[in-house]
């Protein structure tokens, strides 16, 4: 079972994050479950969401405790909340952000992770180019999808394309495909 | 049709398979999503023949059903928590009518203090008002269960409940298979009422019955309970047959035949459960699962089959009877009354207003049933350092003001960790 906890703020698309990346792993036939925090959210409140991926039925319901991979929408939430809690030793980072893991004050948690397992990706920058809003959360999934290869590019195209048709869809898949392709392409820093 | 979808939507998708003609509501979260896309089905057409009828309360939304289910048309309603609290009146009126709605509770902690996150005490609150009562473990059994109710409701004459646990379920996105539209058909028959209020042929429902004979209607809507208890095997062995799935039906078992331990539960923590099973399997502890889908009518019988054996039964539930300890250890002792070799039975409360229930704790509790079992009610996760502080201000202060505050204000100061992180 491979587990992703999301961190977002109210607004941001965390939860519907999660459902796109189960969508993702649904389309290759595996068994996904996506599920909110189960908060009374509010815009700009910190926000999590969670997403299992197995290839039997998940049963389980208790809230991810050991996630295998965390993204964070808003790098802002490493001095709200413990971010890091409970993220396997060998876990994937994935941190919507333009500055360094040095400027964020994270480097010496990164390092802990195995190398090349922890990215940083201009998420909002790259919706605000393609969609024309700052919603991070497509993006994040094209630069997850490349990061981990625990779901294909591919499936995420489709699971926005089906969440969100037309135009929004498109543009969101456009954002998500250059996070891909920057994780995919860039090299490795640190 | 295999679909990734939130469990709520799941159910209204399901719910719509099965004909509804006046699906009425008011919306209390967590049950929301469920009416709000029956609501949006029916606006579009994909919905047919069906009346959505927006009312002011809860209270409302049942008798609307009432009314519409007494004039002969399949109703349906859904709610939660205080709502069904506010409903409490027509929930036995539904029943001492009966008239076979189908409401979903979509389970809910019921204040005070106020508590929108889940827990079964909302529905235990009306478990004695003559429904039926069935719950779900999964998003996939929460929508083959509707389809049941309907069936089961209109074969008894008796309002069902679909308890199905509000967020946990109610919000999680899964895999489910929404069935099709000829195969539901075949299953369910259309509704044809024992009374119908028609006006070219008036009748009266609703008599008032005095002592005469109040023994006598109330013994055989007892009665019908009991046939029930044989009708949800017989349809849920029908639904395997029709669907190719195991739903339903008066209780599931899960690795008991060797079981020294056995636990209880009902709705969806019975699948952690299930997980942390098969890891204490691995350790060599033999140790099984007893999954209680009708807590009514109760399956005393098919209860009491599975439990004899084992030394110990551990009963977890999501609820309390304030002054009394849990409701469901209550039942289960019932179900060993008198009976020669009986288990011992341990009882614990976990999961009240949404606290995880998660398996490093079930791994605790369960271990411990087995070298130190207890008397009692054991509160799983209890925090019992702030419990001390709290009682012993109460002792020292005489306006030691609201408890609920209090707890806060511990907590926030950081002073003591929640037990269950």
């Amino acid at each position: 079972m491979f587990q992703v906890r999301f961190h977002g703020r109210g607004g941001q698309g965390v939860v519907t994050a999660a459902e796109l990346l189960s969508v993702a792993a649904f389309l290759e036939q595996r068994h996904a479950q996506a599920f909110p925090s189960f908060g009374s959210e509010r815009t700009g409140a910190p926000v999590v969401s969670f997403c299992r991926i197995d290839d039997k039925e998940i049963r389980l319901r208790e809230p991810i405790l050991e996630p295998d991979a965390l993204i964070v929408q808003d790098p802002t939430l490493f001095k709200a909340v413990d971010v890091f809690h409970g993220l396997r030793p060998d876990g994937y980072l994935l941190v919507n952000t333009n500055r360094s893991f040095g400027d964020l004050q994270i480097a010496d948690a990164v390092a802990k992770l195995p190398r090349g397992q922890a990215r940083a990706v201009p998420a909002s920058d790259l919706a605000l180019k393609y969609v024309g809003r700052p919603l991070p959360n497509a993006a994040l999934l094209g630069a997850f999808a490349a990061l981990t290869k625990i779901v294909r590019f591919d499936s995420v195209a489709v699971a926005i394309r089906q969440t969100f048709p037309g135009k929004v869809g498109e543009t969101n898949v456009a954002a998500a495909q250059a996070a891909h392709d920057a994780v995919a392409v860039a090299p490795v820093a640190g | 049709m295999l679909k990734q979808i939130e469990g709520s939507h799941a159910m209204a998708e399901g719910i719509a398979l099965c004909r509804p003609e006046v699906i009425c509501a008011y919306p209390i979260t967590p049950q929301t999503h469920i009416v709000e896309r029956l609501g949006e089905m029916v606006r579009t057409g994909e919905l047919k023949n069906c009346e959505f009828i927006n009312v002011e309360s809860e209270f409302t939304a049942l008798s609307v059903a009432i009314g519409a289910s007494a004039a002969g048309a399949r109703a349906y309603t859904a709610t939660a928590s205080q709502g069904l609290l506010f409903m409490a009146e027509a929930v036995y009126n539904a029943a001492g009518l009966g008239l076979p709605v189908v409401m979903t509770i979509g389970n809910r902690a019921i204040g005070a203090p106020i508590n929108i996150w889940n827990d079964h005490s909302d529905a235990m609150s009306m478990s004695d008002a003559g429904w039926m009562q069935l719950f779900a473990e999964t998003n996939q059994e929460a929508v083959d269960l509707h389809i049941q109710a309907f069936r089961l409701a209109e074969e008894l004459s008796m309002p069902t409940m679909v308890c199905v646990d509000g967020f946990i379920l109610t919000h999680a996105v899964e895999r489910v298979d929404v069935p099709e539209q000829a195969e539901v058909d075949d299953y369910l028959p259309a509704y044809e009422p024992v009374q119908v209020l028609d006006p070219n042929d008036p009748i009266s429902i609703g008599a008032m019955v005095g002592p005469d004979a109040f023994t006598e209607v109330r013994f055989l809507q007892h009665y019908k309970q009991t046939l029930a208890l044989r009708l949800i095997s017989e349809f849920a062995g029908e639904f395997k047959k029709q669907f190719g799935r195991d739903s339903g039906g008066l209780l599931r078992t899960y690795k008991i035949d060797d079981a020294e331990v056995l636990v209880v539960a009902m709705g969806s923590v019975n699948g952690t459960i299930k997980d942390t099973i098969d890891e204490m399997r691995a350790d060599g502890i033999r140790i099984g699962l007893v999954t209680l889908v009708a807590f009514r009518p109760f399956p005393v019988e098919a209860l009491r089959k599975v439990l004899v054996g084992p030394k110990h039964v551990v009963v977890i539930e999501k609820s309390l009877a304030v002054g009394m300890g849990g409701q469901l250890a209550l039942h289960v002792d019932l179900a060993l009354r008198n009976v020669a070799g009986a288990p011992q039975v341990h009882s614990v409360v976990a999961g009240l207003g949404g606290r995880p229930i998660t398996r490093p704790s079930l791994h605790r509790l369960f271990r411990r049933a087995l070298v130190q079992p207890w008397e009692g009610t054991h509160f799983l996760d209890l925090n019992e350092e702030v419990i001390a502080k709290e009682l012993h201000y109460v002792r020292k202060v005489r306006r030691s003001g609201p408890t609920a505050e209090n707890l806060l204000r511990r907590l926030r100061t950081g002073a003591q960790k929640p037990a269950a992180d």
